[in-house]
């Protein structure tokens, strides 16, 4: 009994490729539940999906320069990209949501139209749900330098991206950056999400990125409790959906987006029964 | 803080024009610390126009000068802004510490909180009669507390320039009077100039020391009485 208890809670780490998912889960998540914070604060989650979906443009691109390894075209892509479409959403031409729509249309657009050139779609498949059980060492390590960098930016600059978000006017009138915090938010999400995509999938990189933050802020009374439930939130989902998906042989990432969401619901529930 | 009276804003010759539409034409007019000008004038007469350029939110023609009692300039001009609104909703759980602190201080507010650091905004706060709202979300502050809260962000530190943009704007009666009497006490004790876009005439007559009355340029400025006097004033405000 006691025996098959063990088994089922730690065999899993025999394996090698179980052990790097589970350092790959202890990197991203705090990655992700960290820049969350402020993506759902800002109303930005559709702006993080768009940005998601260019990765296959940016694959795309990768491919038609002959290039084997396409990760860093990716980031610079989807950097550019970042950059046109904030440049674009603070200009008043047009609304913001159907900006940021045409640009997600485009990037998945032009991404399908290159990869699908003689049918040979199938082979990036992996792009869309992702593989984090495929990870490496090295790999982990490039994580774990996004995460440390990423770490450093938002303790030197998180004050003075909140501001911003709070109110542009009043943050230019404290002598605050306006423009380069919010150009500098939006590359490091385009980075972020560019170099965990391979492991997690363009369809729920956007779930996994805003869950967490979206369910602490149910239930957050400051912007303390706010980053540690997302980060405990995302931590969590993040191993049980590594576990769960493990012993019942199915892909860990919606798995994982599957726990997020019912804490989301749980704590909306909580701040529902709060309110009353 | 004593108020000297001597420093002087000068806001030389501005005209802002966005998309071709000209909105101010050759704004020229002086301000002085220990002051409360208010802007008034009809809807789209420029005010937040006027506001946003002193800002550098709109870009603009002419300066905007602020020198000392010997006419030379006196540095880098220090401004506290008091927005109409902010982009908080609800939900948000930023606090008040955590609104202030980001705007003021570089120590990250998603760290634990320093005990003197939170003692000194409290007593920051005590000023602006808000102290008890250290800890409440901002999303969930009522309009006359909203703007107590921002009075205090604006002169943490004391700025040179207080611009005050419809401050009252959704503020009950009992609210809009500590908030008068607050102002009242900044203006009184605090070396600043403080530039006030108001639609509340009543309030701009009772405790404006100098009234601009714009209207795409200055019309008329002065003392409340010489602008309400006016042939403008009537113009602008026939109900009034």
């Amino acid at each position: 009994m006691l025996a098959s208890l063990t088994e089922a809670l730690f065999g899993w780490w025999q394996y090698d490729f179980m052990r790097n998912a589970f350092f790959a889960i202890l990197l991203i998540m705090p990655l992700f539940s960290m820049l969350g914070t402020l993506v759902v604060n800002n109303g930005m989650a559709f702006f993080s999906d768009a940005l998601g979906h260019s990765a296959l443009t940016g694959v795309g691109i990768g491919v038609l320069l002959g290039l084997s390894e396409y990760r860093l075209v990716m980031v610079v892509f989807a950097v550019v990209f970042a950059l046109v479409m904030n440049r674009i959403r603070h200009s008043r031409l047009s609304s913001t949501d159907t900006v940021i729509g045409v640009f997600s249309s485009c990037g998945v657009a032009l991404g399908l139209v290159i990869l699908s050139r003689g049918g040979s779609f199938a082979k990036y498949q992996s792009l869309l749900i992702g593989d984090i059980l495929s990870i490496s060492p090295g790999e982990l390590l490039v994580l774990g330098i996004t995460l440390v960098a990423t770490a450093g930016i938002w303790l030197l600059c998180f004050n003075g991206l909140h501001a911003v978000s709070v109110s542009p006017p009043l943050a230019r009138s404290k002598g605050i950056p306006v423009r380069l915090l919010d150009n500098l938010f939006v590359v490091l999400i385009a980075v972020v999400v560019m170099l965990a995509i391979q492991w997690v999938g363009l369809l729920i990189i956007n779930a996994m990125l805003i869950l967490p933050a979206a369910a602490s802020r149910n239930v957050a009374r400051s912007m303390r409790s706010y980053h540690l439930l997302s980060l405990i939130f995302g931590l969590f989902s993040g191993i049980l959906g590594l576990l769960l998906s493990y012993h019942n042989a199915v892909a860990t990432g919606p798995m994982v987006v599957l726990i997020a969401a019912a804490l989301y619901f749980g704590t909306f529930a909580l701040r529902e029964i709060d309110n009353r | 803080m004593s108020n000297c009276g001597l420093h002087c804003l000068k806001i030389n010759h501005i005209t802002v024009s966005v998309g071709g539409a000209l909105l101010l034409k050759d704004v020229s007019l002086h301000a002085h610390c220990g002051e409360l000008t208010a802007l008034i004038g009809r809807n789209g007469a420029g005010k937040s126009t006027l506001l946003k350029a002193i800002l550098g939110e709109l870009p603009h023609t002419g300066n905007v000068e602020f020198s000392g009692h010997d006419g030379r300039p006196a540095g880098k001009l220090r401004i506290g802004y008091v927005p109409q609104t902010l982009s908080v909703d609800a939900g948000s759980p930023a606090t008040v510490y955590d609104m202030i602190q980001s705007l003021t201080s570089g120590y990250p507010v998603f760290l634990p909180r320093r005990k003197k650091t939170v003692e000194r905004l409290r007593a920051h706060l005590a000023r602006f009669n808000a102290a008890q709202l250290i800890d409440k979300p901002v999303g969930r502050l009522s309009g006359g507390e909203l703007q107590r809260v921002l009075l205090a962000a604006a002169t943490l530190p004391p700025p040179d320039l207080l611009v005050l943009d419809e401050p009252v704007s959704g503020v009950d009666q009992a609210g809009l009077q500590l908030f008068y009497t607050i102002l009242e006490q900044l203006k009184a004790s605090c070396d600043m100039v403080m530039l006030l876009v108001s639609h509340d005439l009543d309030f701009v007559r009772a405790h404006a020391d100098r009234v601009v009355l714009l209207d795409r340029g200055v019309e008329v400025s002065g003392s409340p009485e010489t602008v309400f006097a006016s042939e403008a004033f009537r113009r602008a405000f026939p109900g009034a």
